[in-house]
C-alpha cells in the first residue's frame, strides 16, 4: 500500500483488499447494515430538479424527432474519442456522456459495419463513407468474421429462426465490469496489477497463451485509456476516490468507459450500491456532507445511468420492444455470515424512482430473501407499488452457488463480480424444434429442409411415443448446431471486438459461462400434453408437411401446478440443457441455460407456424417459462408453482416468469383486514370488488 | 363424501386474510340483482371434489399460504354445510385458518346444532349484509334478511370474530339512512373486526350474457370508490357514535 493509499483508504479497516484487488472483502470489513425505514431519505434538490427538467425537454425532442435526437457519423466511439459532454457542468454533481453531447449516439462499427449503417440510414443519418471504407476493407469486424466461418446449416437455421437473437451482428454485453475497483484502488494500482498478471502468464506460446497475453496488454491500454477520460472530464483518477462523489464518479467512469466502448446488447453495472454506501457513511459520519448531497449525488448518478443510449436499428428494437440497455444494478441481498447487504444506499437507489420518476433503466433489481429486513421488504414493496419499476430475484436460490457478491447482467444472468462473465447467446426455438421433428426436418413456413432428414411423422394422429423420440432426435441436432454457432460467434467477438476495458475490470484467470437459452418452452408442454391426454390430429398441405393440428378433447395445461404436464416442462429442461452439454464449448466454458424472453417471445412467435396444443401460426410464444396466456386457470399460486418446478440446476443462467396483476387483486389498500375494527375505524378505504 | 365445487382461486388476497385458497362453492339460494358468480346459482353442475382433494391442491402451494389460509366462498357454502364442516374440520387438523364468507342465509335455530360443529372449526365469518332493511333484502335477493340477523346474533353468543362486507350499488344500498342503521345494527356487536366496503361494479354482465340470463341492473352504473369510501364513512359513524 502506498502512503496516498493510506489517506484515501483513512478510517477504513484493512484486510486482504488492501494487499490485493479484493473489493468483496473490502465491502464484508467495512459496511454498516441498515435495518431502519425510509425515513431519513431526502428529497430532489433544485438541482437535480432543473437537470431532470432538462432530460425531460430533450427526451420530448428525441420523441418528437422519430426516436433518435442526434448521431456520430464520423467519429469511432473509444474511451477516448470524444470531448466532455455534459447537461449544464455547473449543476452536474457526477458528468460524462458518451459522446461530447446529451442525447448524441455513438457510432459503433466493431461488431458490425452494416448495423453501424443501418442504425443510422433507418434514422436519417449517413455515416462517413471513409468509416464506412476502413471498416469494410482494412478493418475487419465481428460480424464478417462470423460469416466467414458459418456453414450453410447455420445461415439456414438463422433464416429459418429455430435459432434467433444471435449475437452475430452486434456487441454481445453480458460482461459486468467490476466498476468499483476503479473508485476503491485507483487507475494506477490496476495497472500495475495487470503488469504483474502479464509478467506472471506463460510463456510457452500456445495459442491459449498467446491469446491471453494479447488481452492483458488490450486491458493495460484500456486502463489508460480509462485515466485520459477521467482527464477530459478534469478528474485524475490514477488514485483511489477519496470521497463519496469522487467514488461514484470513478466508478461512473468505469462503466462510461465500457459503454463508450461496446454497444452491448446488455450493459450492466453490477451491485454497487452497498460498495458506495461505506463512502457515504464516511462521508457522512465526519460531516462531509448532508443526507440531501447524498441523495444528489445518488440521483445525478442514476440520471446519468438513464440516459445510456447506443444507434440500433428498428428491427433490433423490435426483437426487444423497445430500446433497452439494461443497465441492472442488484441490490440487497444477505451475505454469506448471514448479515442483510441492505445499506441506506441501497434505498437512495430505489428512492431516485421518487426524486426522478418512474423509468425502466437502470434496471433496479433487488435481490430477494425471506431474510431481508422487514423494513427494507416494506420499502420495495411501497416503491413496486408506487412505481412498478422494481425487479426481483430470489437471492436465497443464486447466493448458494454464487456466494455474496453477484450481480445480475441483463434481467437474469447471475455472475460474481469482476471474477465470471458469460457469453452471452441467442435462443433455440424447442417449439419450432417440435415441428421439424414432427415434419422430419422440413421448416412448416418455409417449406424447406432446415433440419436432418429424419422420417416424418406418418398417419392422422399423433402417438405420444413417437414424437417423443423424435423430438428428441431433433433436440440432439438443434443443441448441436446452436453450440457450434455460438462457438463461432464468441471467437469472432473476442477476435475483432474484444471488451477490453470490461475484461481489464475482471481478475486475470476468470470463469466463463457459456449461456444458452430457450424459447417456446410452454407450448412444447401444452403440445406434448395435447399428444398425450387428448388427440391430435395432422392436417397436411400438398407437399405431406403438417402444417395445422386439430386437438380433440382437453389436456392438462401448464401453469396450473398439474404434475401430469409440469413434468413434461421439466424434462424437456432437463433433456435440451443435458444435449447442450455434451458439445465442445469455447473456452472452456461452461454450459447454462436460460428460459427468460421477456418481450423477443413475440418475434419468436410470428416465425412459428401452427402448434399441436392449438397455438395458431404467428401467435406470440410465452414469455420466459411462462405459461401460455389465458391457460392458467387456478390463479398465481398454481401457476407460479408450476414454474417453480423447473429445475434451477438445469437452467442457471435464469428463469423468469412476467407475470402482471391489476392492483386491486394484491390485496386491500390499507388496514382493514389487518385486525380489530377499534384501531383503525379512522383509517382505511374500500377498495376491492364484488365477488 | 364430496362438495360440489365450482373452482378454485388459488391465490385469494381479498377474501380474506393473507394469500388463500379460495374455494367456490357450487349452488346458491339467493338471486342477488349484483351478483358476480351467476354461474354458481345452480345446485347442480360443479366438480365433485372431496376434502383431501381440495386439501391437496393447499398443500401444494402451502408456502404461499403461511399467513393466509382456506377460505370458502361461492355460491352459497352454507348450501353444503355437511361437506363444508367436513373441509374445515380437515383444514384444522392440519392447522390451516379458515375462513367462511357467507350471507348467513341458510342459517336457522333448528339446525344450530350442526352450526355449532362449524363454527368450531371455522376461524372467521366474512358476513355479507346485502341490505339492512328487510323489504329491501327481498327486492334485491328474493328472500327476507331474518336469517342473516339471526346468524349474527348467533355468532356473537360464540364470540366468533366476524368482518362485515357490504356492496355499495346506487340506488339501492347508497342510501344514507339504511347505512346509518346499518351502522348502528353493526354497532350492537363486539364481536365484528372489520368492516370491508365494496363499490358495485358491472363486469359480470358477460357471464349473464353466457348463460343467457339478462342482467338486472342494465341501468344501474358501477359504484364509484368515492361512493363506497362516503358510505363506509356513514357506517362507521353510526358503528361509533362517539367518533
Amino acid at each position: 500500500m502506498s502512503n496516498a493509499q493510506k489517506a484515501e483508504w483513512a478510517s477504513f479497516t484493512e484486510g486482504e483488499w488492501s494487499k490485493t484487488v479484493d473489493v468483496r472483502d473490502f465491502i464484508q470489513k467495512n459496511y454498516t447494515p441498515y435495518e431502519g425505514d425510509g425515513s431519513f431519505l431526502a428529497g430532489a434538490t433544485e438541482n437535480t430538479k432543473k437537470l431532470w427538467d432538462m432530460v425531460t425537454e430533450l427526451s420530448k425532442k428525441e420523441r418528437e424527432a422519430g426516436g433518435v435526437l442526434d448521431m456520430d457519423t464520423k467519429v469511432v466511439s473509444t474511451i477516448t474519442s470524444h470531448k466532455a459532454g455534459y447537461l449544464d457542468k455547473d449543476l452536474e454533481k457526477i458528468v460524462g456522456f458518451q459522446t461530447d453531447k446529451p442525447f448524441k449516439r455513438s457510432l459503433q462499427p466493431f461488431g458490425g459495419i452494416r448495423m453501424a449503417q443501418n442504425a443510422c440510414r433507418e434514422n436519417g443519418y449517413e455515416v462517413d463513407p471513409e468509416i464506412v471504407e476502413i471498416f469494410t476493407k482494412y478493418r475487419k469486424t465481428h460480424n464478417q468474421g462470423v460469416f466467414d466461418v458459418y456453414t450453410p446449416e447455420m445461415r439456414l437455421a438463422r433464416k429459418s429462426a429455430i435459432i434467433t437473437g444471435l449475437p452475430d451482428a452486434y456487441g454481445r454485453g453480458r460482461i459486468i465490469g467490476d466498476y468499483r475497483r476503479v473508485a476503491l484502488y485507483g487507475v494506477d494500482y490496476l495497472i500495475e496489477d495487470k503488469k504483474r498478471q502479464l509478467a506472471t502468464s506463460l510463456v510457452r506460446m500456445t495459442s491459449e497463451n498467446i491469446r491471453l497475453r494479447e488481452e492483458l496488454a488490450e486491458q493495460l491500454r484500456a486502463l489508460d485509456e480509462l485515466k485520459e477520460l477521467g482527464n477530459i472530464y478534469g478528474f485524475d483518477i490514477s488514485k483511489p476516490a477519496k470521497n463519496a462523489r469522487e467514488a461514484v464518479q470513478w466508478l461512473y467512469f468505469g462503466y462510461l468507459a465500457a459503454v463508450k466502448e461496446q454497444n452491448g446488447a446488455a450493459m450492466s453495472l453490477g451491485r454497487t450500491s452497498t460498495f458506495l454506501d461505506i463512502y457515504f457513511e464516511r462521508d457522512l459520519k465526519n460531516g462531509v456532507i448532508t443526507e440531501e448531497e447524498a441523495q444528489e449525488i445518488i440521483d445525478h448518478f442514476i440520471m446519468k445511468l438513464r440516459l445510456v443510449k447506443f444507434a440500433r436499428t428498428p428491427e433490433y428494437n423490435e426483437l426487444f420492444s423497445g430500446d433497452p440497455t439494461w443497465v441492472t444494478e442488484s441490490i440487497g441481498g444477505i451475505g454469506i455470515d448471514g448479515r442483510p447487504l441492505v445499506t441506506k444506499n441501497s434505498f437512495r437507489y430505489l428512492h431516485t424512482l421518487e426524486n426522478l420518476g418512474t423509468a425502466p433503466e437502470p434496471n433496479m433489481t433487488v435481490l430477494w430473501s425471506t431474510r431481508l429486513p422487514r423494513n427494507f421488504k416494506l420499502f420495495c414493496a411501497e416503491m413496486s407499488i408506487k412505481t412498478s419499476s422494481i425487479q426481483y430475484e430470489n437471492d436465497d436460490l443464486m447466493r448458494v452457488t454464487h456466494g455474496d457478491d453477484y450481480a445480475i447482467a441483463c434481467c437474469v444472468s447471475s455472475m460474481r463480480v469482476g471474477k465470471e462473465m458469460q457469453f452471452f447467446g441467442a435462443r433455440a426455438n424447442l417449439a419450432k424444434c417440435l415441428l421439424y421433428a414432427i415434419n422430419g426436418g422440413v421448416d412448416e413456413r418455409l417449406g424447406i429442409q432446415v433440419g436432418p432428414r429424419y422420417r416424418a411423422v406418418e398417419g392422422d394422429y399423433l402417438d405420444f411415443d413417437d414424437v417423443m423420440q423424435k423430438y428428441d432426435d431433433m433436440m440432439e441436432w438443434l443443441a448441436g448446431l446452436y453450440v457450434n454457432t455460438l462457438n463461432v460467434i464468441h471467437y469472432m467477438h473476442d477476435k475483432y471486438c474484444y471488451e477490453k476495458l470490461q475484461m481489464a475490470l475482471h481478475d486475470r484467470e476468470v470463469k466463463r459461462y457459456f449461456a444458452t437459452g430457450i424459447a417456446g418452452l410452454s407450448v412444447v408442454a401444452d403440445s406434448l400434453s395435447a399428444i398425450k391426454y387428448a388427440k391430435v390430429k395432422c392436417i397436411r398441405d400438398d407437399n405431406g408437411v403438417v402444417v395445422d393440428y386439430e386437438v380433440e378433447g382437453d389436456f392438462p395445461k401448464y401453469g396450473n401446478n398439474d404434475d401430469r404436464v409440469d413434468e413434461i416442462a421439466a424434462n424437456i429442461v432437463e433433456s435440451f440443457m443435458s444435449k447442450i452439454r455434451k458439445h465442445h464449448t469455447y473456452r472452456r466454458s461452461i454450459p447454462t441455460m436460460s428460459i427468460l424472453t421477456i418481450t423477443s417471445n413475440v418475434v419468436y412467435g410470428k416465425k412459428t407456424g401452427n402448434t399441436p396444443d392449438g397455438r395458431k401460426a404467428g401467435v406470440p410464444l410465452a414469455p420466459g417459462a411462462n405459461p401460455m396466456h389465458g391457460r392458467d386457470t387456478r390463479g398465481a399460486v398454481a401457476s407460479l408453482s408450476s414454474v417453480a418446478k423447473l429445475p434451477f440446476k438445469d437452467a442457471q443462467d435464469g428463469i423468469s416468469n412476467t407475470f402482471s396483476i391489476v392492483p386491486g387483486a394484491l390485496g386491500k389498500d390499507d388496514k382493514v383486514f389487518v385486525g380489530d375494527l377499534e384501531i383503525n375505524l379512522d383509517e382505511g378505504c374500500c377498495e376491492g370488488t364484488v365477488e | 363424501m364430496t362438495g360440489r365445487i365450482h373452482s378454485i382461486e388459488s391465490f385469494g388476497t381479498v377474501d380474506g386474510p393473507g394469500i388463500r385458497l379460495v374455494v367456490f362453492f357450487q349452488g346458491c339460494p339467493m338471486r342477488c340483482l349484483y351478483c358476480h358468480n351467476p354461474d354458481t346459482w345452480k345446485n347442480a353442475g360443479g366438480t365433485e371434489m372431496t376434502a383431501e382433494e381440495i386439501l391437496d391442491e393447499y398443500e401444494k402451494g402451502r408456502e404461499f399460504y403461511k399467513n393466509g389460509g382456506i377460505t370458502a366462498t361461492g355460491g352459497e357454502p352454507l348450501m353444503q354445510l355437511d361437506f363444508l364442516t367436513e373441509l374445515f374440520t380437515k383444514a384444522k387438523g392440519k392447522g390451516i385458518h379458515t375462513c367462511l364468507d357467507t350471507s348467513g342465509i341458510a342459517f336457522t335455530r333448528e339446525n344450530a346444532e350442526r352450526f355449532d360443529v362449524l363454527t368450531d372449526v371455522c376461524d372467521l365469518v366474512m358476513l355479507d349484509i346485502k341490505h339492512i332493511d328487510d323489504a329491501e333484502h327481498k327486492k334485491l335477493t328474493s328472500v327476507s334478511n331474518k336469517n342473516v340477523k339471526e346468524y349474527m346474533d348467533y355468532l356473537a353468543e360464540k364470540n366468533k370474530p366476524v368482518w362485515i362486507r357490504h356492496v355499495i350499488v346506487p340506488g339501492i344500498t347508497l342510501n344514507d339512512d339504511a347505512l346509518a342503521r346499518l351502522g348502528k345494527y353493526i354497532g350492537r356487536y363486539r364481536n365484528v373486526k372489520a368492516l370491508d366496503v365494496l363499490p358495485y361494479h358491472s363486469m359480470a354482465k358477460k357471464k349473464y350474457k353466457e348463460l343467457g340470463i339478462d342482467y338486472p341492473l342494465k341501468d344501474t352504473p358501477d359504484a364509484t370508490k368515492e361512493q363506497a369510501l362516503y358510505a363506509r364513512e356513514i357506517i362507521l359513524k353510526n358503528i361509533r357514535p362517539s367518533l
